[in-house]
């Protein structure tokens, strides 16, 4: 079937953008196989002739929402109300190679557009679909994003207005 | 109040290289005067970079070979399915029906409303952090007296310790023909387990353990009589799951 050979080719592209996602190597291949799982069985509903890295980045998405986001989700929001002041004395500033970390300290919202366009190099368009959101969800994800991956790697707080307890 | 003339969004087509020619000239000729917008995005750019060059190595590494079988029509898939079934059949040293269970597992597509009902309950309540269960588990007398008058039944919440999961408590729901029960079990790593319970129009003899995959969620489920049962989990695999409502079955069906 040459239809799951281009499939096969691109589970790279899978892998890589899953663990970014994820960020731990297991739990974004685990991701990747359900996947692949779920691609097959719905394969039928991709359309010949469209970009099948798109459909299979919707099909991830759609996973991981239905996985494990409305768990790690609470997770997210309770970092978020506890960031307090002191948390960027301990962190003054996070090392470059720190990326990962900061990454996954991102609203998994954001880190998806954010990784779709950056990473994927997805257009606005296809990521807007992919996700299946408008397109300025898609900008202002990407604007709030791109600010708050920023901040933490500057050691500054999040939403700027706290200052820095020395 | 802001005073720039370029939209945010015409900004970050600019980080990404994809504003058209002319307004990119006028944008950087802005940039050039306003020194922190330009810093703002050239940390933007090198960001950018900084994700594709730490995630680069990762389209090198060789494929995990689990991977690249999931993508295999089902037909060269069967021998996968019987190694996983032989793989049980030695696990589970349990004296009951396994061959209703391979039954099921080929035949696969029957599904019965329950393992639907059970498998959206359990999506809806099983992520909760703070307000999983209506009551909790140190009320159980309570819990199991109030669920068994509302289903007109006698309800209980089989104890699944010996496979790792403590009862959280449960609730009431709203079901197609009258009220259902849902239990909630949950391990010491945090993975849950719902048991989903109601009565039965209509009397079946039948008590065959059935399989069903509802998505992202896992449902065994059976039918005794006058009570139709479903446990379900998203959280773990189909074996371990197998393990959970076997221990249930055992308990409610002796």
């Amino acid at each position: 079937m040459k239809d799951s050979s281009q499939v096969v080719a691109l589970i790279p592209r899978l892998r890589r953008y899953a663990r970014a996602l994820v960020g731990e190597r297991a739990a974004a291949d685990d991701l990747v196989q359900d996947t692949l799982e779920r691609a097959l069985n719905k394969f039928h509903l991709w359309k010949r002739g469209t970009d099948l890295r798109a459909w299979l980045f919707t099909v991830m998405h759609n996973v991981h929402v239905n996985q494990v986001r409305s768990r790690r989700e609470f997770l997210t929001l309770d970092a978020e109300s506890l960031e307090l002041p002191v948390r960027a004395a301990h962190e003054a500033s996070l090392e470059a190679r720190d990326v990962e970390r900061a990454l996954l300290r991102l609203p998994v919202e954001q880190r998806e557009v954010l990784l779709l366009v950056v990473l994927e190099d997805l257009s606005y368009e296809e990521a807007a679909a992919a996700l299946g959101i408008p397109i300025g969800t898609v900008m202002s994800r990407l604007s709030r994003g791109r600010e708050k991956l920023r901040a933490l790697m500057e050691g500054l707080p999040a939403s700027g207005r706290l200052h820095v307890i020395k | 109040m802001s005073e720039i003339p370029f939209t945010e969004a015409e900004l970050q087509e600019y980080v990404d290289g994809r504003l058209p020619e002319r307004r990119r000239d006028e944008l950087e000729a802005y940039l050039a005067a306003h020194p922190d917008e330009a810093a703002r995005l050239a940390a933007y750019r090198s960001q950018a970079e900084r994700l594709r060059e730490v995630f680069a190595p990762v389209l090198d590494e060789p494929v995990p070979q689990r991977l690249a079988l999931s993508f295999v029509p089902r037909a060269s898939r069967k021998a996968r399915v019987a190694m996983a079934l032989g793989w049980i059949a030695v696990g589970m040293a349990v004296g009951w029906p396994l061959h209703s269970y391979i039954a099921s597992r080929t035949a696969q597509v029957a599904e019965t409303p329950i393992a639907r009902r059970a498998a959206i309950a359990h999506v809806t309540y099983s992520p909760e952090v703070r307000h999983p269960v209506e009551v909790t588990a140190d009320q159980e007398s309570h819990l199991v007296a109030w669920l068994s008058k509302r289903l007109g039944a006698k309800v209980r919440a089989p104890n699944l310790e010996t496979a790792g999961y403590s009862l959280v408590g449960g609730r009431l729901l709203p079901g197609e023909t009258g009220p259902v029960a849902q239990f909630m079990y949950q391990c010491k790593q945090g993975t849950r387990v719902t048991l989903y319970m109601r009565t039965e129009q209509s009397e079946h003899e039948e008590k065959a353990f059935r399989y069903s995959d509802q998505g992202k969620v896992r449902v065994y489920y059976w039918i005794d009589r006058t009570f139709g049962y479903a446990v379900s989990s998203a959280d773990i695999n189909k074996d371990l799951l197998f393990k959970v409502a076997n221990t249930a079955y055992a308990q409610l069906n002796p």
